[in-house]
């Protein structure tokens, strides 16, 4: 309450009951731009950010992550001063509320359709259909517009990138995504809960136990609901496992971009055991629904502890010889070094997280704060480096992938016994519906889930956040006076996600 | 009757080396998959993919003009014409009169300038990229391989690759510096003239790294075919030159019998196998490169290419 004081101001701001496990406020407008310019200054970062029928919301932590709350605003008149004037990163999100449910921030600059590409289904967006998206105008002498995607030549999700450039040098890249939204809120609304954990990880397939876990943290803070310890704990580990899985091929993947394709066989072979590791121990290679409210839905065996307990030695000895070989490739330190910058205080502004904004001196990871169970008695190093540039977010994904071996050493040794899961009482809540927010680190970042429960149980609203959502419009700026050709290897380092951004 | 034998002769090595070309691509394609713990494509992969692109309907931007339909055929011809001037497995074959050096060269610029021609006809930006990209390179591998050529002529006396060959075979040459520095000069040349890693990646999936790739990016079908065909070839073409002058051992000479023949085909046939596996190798431990480094990457060309001619010079004393 106190971190946000300033922010609520006087006794206008009513607290609601019923969310956990931070607070929710219904403010009025005044605490609203009080809220966007505590976020400009720094004191505040935007976590998240979305709406419903009528009403916004926005999750606010304190810059270090030890106090959150969320903000709404109700909107009777289908409008709502915008933040995105005050705090640039939440621009896109303001349009995406635009999008999805035709609440228009009043004074935002840009009033463009985010999501909706005016391909809906008549009175479902707001886009005029088959308008043009009108991209940001760029003049200038002897510069040449270069259309990429939505349809690439490799097969990788679709996102149009338009850039301008200046023979080789790009004065401005514009990102135009949600080719694939799916309707994910949509759907989530009126599905029972077995349902939508199911929908809550397909969100993002490579981040899918992260998005599981997120689900159910915020179904289980809704209502109140405590997990078994040893239900958390494999939580954890099959979080690791992912983490690792998904940083080994992003390494391989972006020293390829380079043309350095021993990096991607050899990390290829590594995450392929991992995967395979997650499939004889969890019965399934992403471990896709292995995660469900209330605990987990696979045990591990014994036999499967000592399938991971090799395969954590087996990459211990494997990986330091990829890192040198990595660390001594003169021609592809060539390329890594020093491209990409990210400047930490657009980190900071963004509240970037994961990889990206650690690899650019913004040292946050939910794990660590507000950090969640098992990790809040876990030891554990989260690494940061202030370069910014391609080399720095492969040295944190490989310093990370060595943390996360030594947790799930640790977790592996301490795996407590018990029961699997425990069942989701929901719904007993003398009518009032049930809210809660769970705030996940997925390998691309912090991932944000926020439901509200119907009292019989079924799901009212979902709303899950990507970290990719504070990342992709940094990577306009990133590739800003750096080669065309280099704009590959920027884009892997960065690896964001379409399907999570997209919803 | 030495007529016929004459004839007979060029015949194969015009076919060989449409033949051997795939085969060669293949092999560098296999050797790599190799170091990279996979098992590979068949050496053959390259034959049926020319096959399935020849069978392929073409589809033509609506941009496209007669250039772009023609410049695949002349590619094609002018890469093929090129490498069958090279003494492969037999030097003094019929047309080795203007096997020049330097005839090779511009029947390789000429290639190049139409397929940038090419490549600008359609009017997209990849292309335009591509061809942008491609003429830079070559504005430097050009005046390098030049130079290198220049060298080779001084020290041989000729610029016909038969003397060449002849020279380097039958008179004492001795380890040279300059034709040290001409081999890396050509080598480099060769690399980037080929559109291989580190100056271009053959095999990359992205758009805005490719070079030669995103140049003939609108090409499909036979079109395409016939651009494939020709990198393949201009690729075996690099490895027979580099084997003509700095390893022309075992092969036949005029008037030899079927014997020597024979004996040059399997010494050509080992002499591109070194090659493509030497490239492979090479391949596999380089990343690529900034496109804006390839120019000082050729250049260093050009300056070897210069330092062979001076050096030979010096050592001549004039």
């Amino acid at each position: 309450m106190h971190a946000f004081a300033t922010i609520l101001g006087d006794d206008k701001a009513v607290l609601q009951p019923d969310h956990r496990p931070w607070p929710r406020y219904q403010v009025d407008e005044a605490a609203w731009i009080r809220a966007a310019h505590a976020m400009r200054n720094g004191v505040c970062t935007l976590v998240g950010y979305w709406g419903e029928a009528k009403q916004v919301h926005l999750a606010l932590a304190t810059a270090s992550y030890d106090a959150l709350c969320v903000l709404s605003l109700a909107c009777p008149e289908g409008h709502f001063p915008s933040i995105a004037l005050v705090h640039l990163p939440a621009a896109r999100l303001e349009r995406t509320i635009a999008d999805l449910f035709h609440l228009r921030a009043r004074g935002a600059a840009d009033l463009r359709p985010w999501l909706d590409h005016g391909r809906w289904a008549a009175g479902v967006g707001a886009a005029p259909a088959g308008s043009a998206y009108a991209f940001l105008p760029v003049e200038g002498e002897s510069l040449h517009q270069i259309p990429v995607g939505p349809v690439h030549a490799g097969i990788i999700e679709p996102g149009h990138f338009r850039f301008t450039a200046c023979g080789e040098t790009v004065v401005r890249l514009e990102e135009r995504l949600g080719y694939v939204h799916k309707g994910i809120e949509r759907l989530m609304a009126g599905a029972s809960l077995a349902k939508a954990a199911r929908l809550a990880g397909r969100i993002s397939g490579d981040s899918t136990v992260a998005y599981a876990i997120a689900f159910a943290g915020a179904i289980e803070a809704a209502t109140a609901t405590r997990v078994p310890p040893r239900a958390q704990w494999l939580r954890g580990l099959m979080a690791e496992l992912e983490r690792i899985a998904n940083h080994l091929g992003d390494i391989g993947a972006i020293c390829n971009d380079a043309a350095f394709s021993v990096m991607l066989a050899h990390c290829g072979l590594l995450r392929e055991q991992v995967l395979r590791a997650a499939e004889a121990c969890f019965g399934h290679r992403l471990m896709m629904d292995r995660v469900v409210p209330g605990g987990v839905a696979t045990d591990l065996t014994d036999a499967g502890a000592v399938h991971i307990e090799a395969l954590i030695g087996e990459i211990r000895r494997c990986l330091p010889p990829l890192i040198s070989l990595y660390d001594n490739a003169a021609s592809l330190q060539d390329r890594t070094v020093g491209t990409g910058f990210l400047r930490p205080e657009l980190a900071t502004r963004f509240g970037c997280g994961g990889v990206v904004g650690r690899a650019s001196g913004r040292a946050i990871d939910v794990r660590r704060r507000p950090s969640y169970p098992p990790y809040d008695q876990l030891a554990f190093d989260v690494p940061v480096l202030m370069q910014g540039d391609v080399n720095a977010r492969v040295w944190i994904r490989i310093r990370e992938v060595e943390c996360s071996l030594a947790l799930m050493t640790q977790m592996l040794r301490r795996l407590p016994a018990g029961p699997l899961a425990t069942t989701i009482a929901a719904g007993d809540n003398a009518g009032s519906p049930q809210e809660g927010m769970a705030l996940v680190e997925g390998f691309r970042g912090d991932i944000l889930v926020w439901v509200r429960l119907n009292p019989d149980g079924s799901i009212d609203r979902c709303h899950p956040r990507d970290p990719s959502w504070f990342q992709w419009p940094l990577l306009e700026t990133v590739i800003d006076g750096n080669i065309v050709a280099d704009f590959p290897l920027c884009n892997k380092s960065f690896n964001c996600s379409y399907s999570g951004h997209d919803l | 009757m030495a007529v016929v034998n004459d004839i007979i002769i060029q015949a194969l090595q015009m076919l060989l080396v449409v033949a051997v070309a795939p085969g060669l691509t293949g092999f560098v394609r296999w050797v790599k998959a190799r170091l990279l713990r996979r098992r590979g494509p068949s050496l053959l992969q390259p034959y049926r993919d020319l096959y399935r692109l020849l069978r392929k309907e073409v589809v033509l931007a609506e941009s496209s003009s007669w250039l772009f339909r023609a410049v695949p055929y002349m590619t094609f011809t002018a890469i093929w014409v090129a490498a069958a001037l090279i003494p492969t497995f037999a030097t003094g074959t019929m047309f080795s009169w203007s096997a020049d050096m330097i005839a090779i060269v511009a029947l390789l610029g000429t290639a190049r300038f139409f397929l940038a021609l090419a490549g600008l006809d359609v009017g997209t930006s990849f292309g335009g990229i591509g061809s942008s990209r491609e003429m830079m390179i070559a504005s430097v591998a050009e005046p390098a391989m030049l130079m290198a050529v220049f060298t080779l002529s001084l020290l041989a006396g000729s610029t016909q690759l038969s003397s060449v060959a002849h020279f380097m075979l039958t008179q004492h040459v001795g380890l040279r510096i300059s034709l040290g520095l001409v081999l890396v000069a050509l080598l480099i040349v060769a690399v980037a003239e080929n559109a291989r890693i580190p100056v271009d990646n053959p095999a990359t999936h992205l758009e805005l790294t490719m070079v030669h790739e995103a140049m003939v990016l609108e090409y499909s079908g036979r079109h395409l075919a016939m651009i494939e065909a020709a990198a393949f070839l201009k690729l075996l073409l690099y490895a027979s030159l580099l084997a003509c002058v700095f390893l022309p051992w075992g092969t036949a000479a005029v008037g030899d019998g079927p014997v020597a023949y024979g004996i040059g085909i399997v010494a050509y046939l080992a002499k591109l196998t070194i090659a493509g596996g030497l490239l492979a190798v090479f391949e596999t431990s380089i990343a690529k490169m900034r496109v804006f480094r390839v120019p000082e990457f050729l250049g260093a060309a050009l300056m070897l290419g210069l330092l062979g001619t001076l050096l030979l010079f010096v050592s001549r004393s004039l």
